[in-house]
């Protein structure tokens, strides 16, 4: 591992965080940006792919760069929630506001490429409004146990879920989301409790926004990335400490030969490797070994909440990223095309 | 509608020739202010360039730049932006090859 890429970790203080590779730092080195180096250098390694959540490493760039995808990933790729909600009747114990809010955060399976956004002082329209009614009465059953608490057992509808959501579609909708019809992405989410003679009736207005609106249109539960952690064994760890150095790391980490106790790193699952720091608390271990992270090796992590699915949201984001490159792009052409107006005061005026 | 302000403008006190200028980008934040900076400091030609995000309450960006031997910085700035362009392309193309490829660990996750 070239010393250049690591990230000194020591007992208490990190060392060489900074990136370096910029023209000019180091004398008779090339750092431009250089396109041909960069694709030969970056590497993207899907790891571990759920329904629900994506391991992928990216190696080979700058942690701006790394970052800049993590935050479009968590406020800029747009997703569908309710927005407005029109409470006709509610008799539940919590109040609107409360109702309104939890309702809000509920994850719809609506694909948001399929709406448009709904902009302050625009109507809403079939494009860029989507409608559920939300209608509950508990009542008494008849026919209930006479030695029973359990209000499952007791009650009709004692529990308002997601669940009972019905979309009512308007114009073309019916068209457009014939695969999918609109619905939360998971009907068990308990919005209220009810006990016999309370009811809910509700309008709710979903639309399209983004994550630095409100944290309910986040289309990922979390987005985050680590450095990859790097143990460099300076001596062999004498035979008789083997056993606690192993345990000094996370499981997996260090491999212990069963016969000659000689010990290594597993190249493959150093990953695993939580960087404790444990290993430099005990004085016998002093001078045998190095922590680091690589510094531009990311381990990202990405769960999905939303309409899209976990290996969707990178690709999203970077198409968000290109769009608003592109924006300023066009502006800052503009102003060369077009320079010194009013607006632009120069210098030693 | 209100008349939306300019993407990009120039703020007072640059240079005639824009080789040293402050550019306010509006509606942005470190998310483009970081990854522009890097890719301005990869330039050879650029002796300096920051940026900031001034006040939490206003929503834009200051990106400074300052030039070696009198080059406009406007031009800098159009080639960094092609270039984080091409970066972009460039890593989703080999995520999308890696994900195509199928080589990874598939695992079912409840919710």
């Amino acid at each position: 591992m070239d010393a250049r890429r690591l990230v000194g970790i020591h007992a208490e203080r990190v060392t060489d965080v900074s990136s370096r590779d910029f023209p000019g730092h180091y004398p008779d080195e090339d750092h431009s940006w250089n396109l041909k180096k960069f694709r030969k250098n970056l590497t993207v390694q899907v790891r571990r792919v759920s329904q629900r959540s994506i391991d992928f490493d990216l190696v080979g760039v700058d942690a701006s760069i790394a970052n800049a995808f993590r935050r479009i990933i968590i406020a800029e790729v747009p997703t569908i929630c309710i927005e407005h909600v029109y409470v006709y009747n509610n008799t539940s114990v919590i109040v609107d506001e409360i109702l309104a809010q939890r309702i809000g955060l509920i994850p719809l399976n609506i694909d948001p490429k399929k709406m448009e956004m709904k902009e302050a002082d625009d109507e809403s329209t079939d494009r860029n409004t989507m409608v559920f009614e939300l209608a509950l009465e508990c009542t008494r059953k008849k026919d209930a146990p006479k030695d029973t608490t359990d209000p499952a057992l007791l009650y009709e509808n004692h529990e308002l879920l997601s669940g009972h959501l019905v979309w009512t579609p308007a114009g073309e909708q019916n068209e457009v989301f014939r695969d999918k019809p609109p619905a939360p992405t998971n009907p068990n989410i308990v919005i209220a409790k009810l006990r016999p003679g309370q009811g809910i009736q509700m309008t709710l207005h979903a639309v399209k926004g983004f994550g630095k609106d409100h944290a309910k249109f986040n289309p990922a539960a979390t987005a985050s990335y680590r450095l990859l952690p790097h143990i460099t064994i300076k001596k062999p760890i004498p035979v008789h400490l083997a056993e606690k150095f192993q345990k000094c790391f996370s499981p997996g980490v260090i491999r212990v030969d069963p016969r000659t106790k000689a010990v290594s790193v597993d190249e493959e699952n150093k990953r695993r490797d939580t960087v404790s720091r444990e290993v430099l608390r005990h004085p016998e271990f002093d001078g045998y070994v190095e922590l680091s992270r690589v510094r531009d090796f990311f381990l990202f992590n990405i769960e999905s909440e939303s309409a899209y699915l976990p290996q969707e949201l990178l690709p999203e984001a970077i198409s968000v990223f290109r769009g608003k490159l592109s924006s300023i792009r066009r502006a800052a052409q503009a102003l060369l095309e077009a320079p010194a107006d009013e607006d632009v005061v120069m210098g030693d005026s | 509608m209100a008349e939306l302000p300019p993407k990009v403008t120039i703020m007072k006190g640059a240079t005639p020739d824009l080789s040293a200028a402050t550019y306010q980008i509006h509606d942005e934040t470190h998310t483009i202010g970081n990854a522009l900076r890097w890719m301005l400091m990869k330039n050879p030609k650029v002796e300096f360039c920051g940026y900031s995000a001034p006040h939490p309450s206003e929503n834009v960006i200051n990106v400074r730049i300052q030039m070696y031997d009198n080059l406009s910085s406007l031009s800098a700035l159009i080639t960094a932006l092609s270039d984080l362009d091409d970066l972009a392309v460039t890593i989703e193309e080999k995520y999308v090859a890696s994900l195509n490829s199928g080589n990874y660990e598939r695992w079912d996750e409840r919710s």
